[in-house]
């Protein structure tokens, strides 16, 4: 019987007789990719639909997710959820820098994008105000297809973007402008 | 059971001029006391014989922007919860002169509210063991809930009116 299952593709490479040469781009690429340990902050209704996210029926953790990180230390991916309140902002930024490089942040519904409804003086309007964002998730709250969709674009940028980017200007320019070192 | 008349009778004997505007919307007995009075009265109510009004419900500001030298009110709800009676009492400040006692002394209660009142109006609680923000960030430079802003801040961009549909 057709197994309906799918293993991630070996990367592109030189094979022979008892070898097979590629880079390490590539492969600490997929490494990474499908092994992306998420650290739910979660404050409001967007944290319930990642609750179905993250449960058996969705199940994130068939995109390598398996494990919510609760520290910040052993994360990969900030997923901020909900509404974030300006009291709450240094707490975000906080974890965001306690989080160990390579690290990804997705601001998932409207609330943490922009602000959401709450145009208000007590509400952070989107995270990005305080910490870079590389994928934003839209929806009040979206649908646990979405946000696997924008689980699905960070594992895009894991992979394809370059071990070193970390370290080339243009992010180090990013981090400056958050007052980020 | 208490009605309001009695309770209403009793505190007119007792602070006489100093209470009045009395009211019953939705059955809730609502009166206003000087700020020299409110807190005898709240401690008359508490360890009155018979009314024992021992809860503190909440206490909240009012800002009436254009009512002039009456600009905030402090109201408090207390509950008997022996006799299941409430009330209401008002106490209303000028601009000018916004402070009132705190009421800590009584109800301890008293304390995260009167802070929170302090933090979205900027009512000065007398006597207040700690009388700070609360609620919002400390480096906030003004009273959030006073009548004063407009709803929507008028100088961002990305909230369009044609995105609106308006």
């Amino acid at each position: 019987m057709k197994s309906s299952v799918e293993i991630v593709k070996a990367p592109e490479g030189h094979s022979g007789a008892g070898f097979f040469a590629s880079s390490f781009d590539e492969v600490i690429g997929i490494a990474r990719s499908n092994s992306l340990w998420p650290l739910p902050f979660a404050t409001s209704c967007c944290g319930i639909e990642f609750m179905a996210t993250m449960g058996s029926h969705y199940d994130i953790a068939r995109f390598g997710s398996e494990r919510p990180s609760f520290s910040p230390r052993q994360a990969d991916i900030l997923m901020v959820m909900g509404t974030i309140a300006k009291k709450m902002a240094p707490i975000v930024k906080q974890v965001y820098l306690q989080m160990a490089e390579p690290r990804w942040v997705m601001a998932m519904g409207a609330c943490a994008s922009s602000g959401g409804i709450f145009d208000s003086y007590s509400v952070l309007q989107g995270i990005d105000r305080i910490i870079p964002v590389d994928v934003y998730v839209p929806g009040c709250p979206p649908r646990p297809e979405q946000v696997i969709d924008g689980l699905m674009q960070i594992q895009e940028l894991a992979r394809n973007e370059s071990l070193r980017r970390r370290n080339s200007d243009e992010y180090q320019q990013l981090l400056q402008s958050y007052n980020i070192q | 059971m208490l009605t309001n008349q009695e309770v209403a009778e009793d505190l007119l004997k007792k602070f006489g001029d100093d209470v009045f505007d009395f009211e019953e919307p939705y059955g809730l007995l609502t009166l206003t006391t000087t700020r020299e009075q409110a807190i005898p009265m709240l401690e008359y109510l508490f360890h009155h014989e018979k009314f024992q009004a021992n809860f503190l419900t909440d206490l909240t500001g009012i800002h009436y922007p254009d009512s002039e030298g009456k600009e905030f009110a402090v109201v408090y709800h207390v509950h008997s919860l022996v006799h299941n009676f409430r009330v209401r009492i008002k106490v209303f400040l000028a601009e000018a002169d916004i402070h009132i006692p705190t009421a800590t002394g009584l109800y301890a209660s008293a304390n995260w509210m009167e802070r929170e009142t302090y933090d979205f109006f900027g009512i000065l609680f007398d006597g207040h063991p700690n009388l700070k923000r609360i609620l919002n960030i400390e480096e906030m430079d003004y009273f959030p809930m006073r009548r004063q802003y407009p709803l929507e801040d008028s100088t961002r961009e990305d909230k369009i009116d044609a995105l609106f549909g308006r």
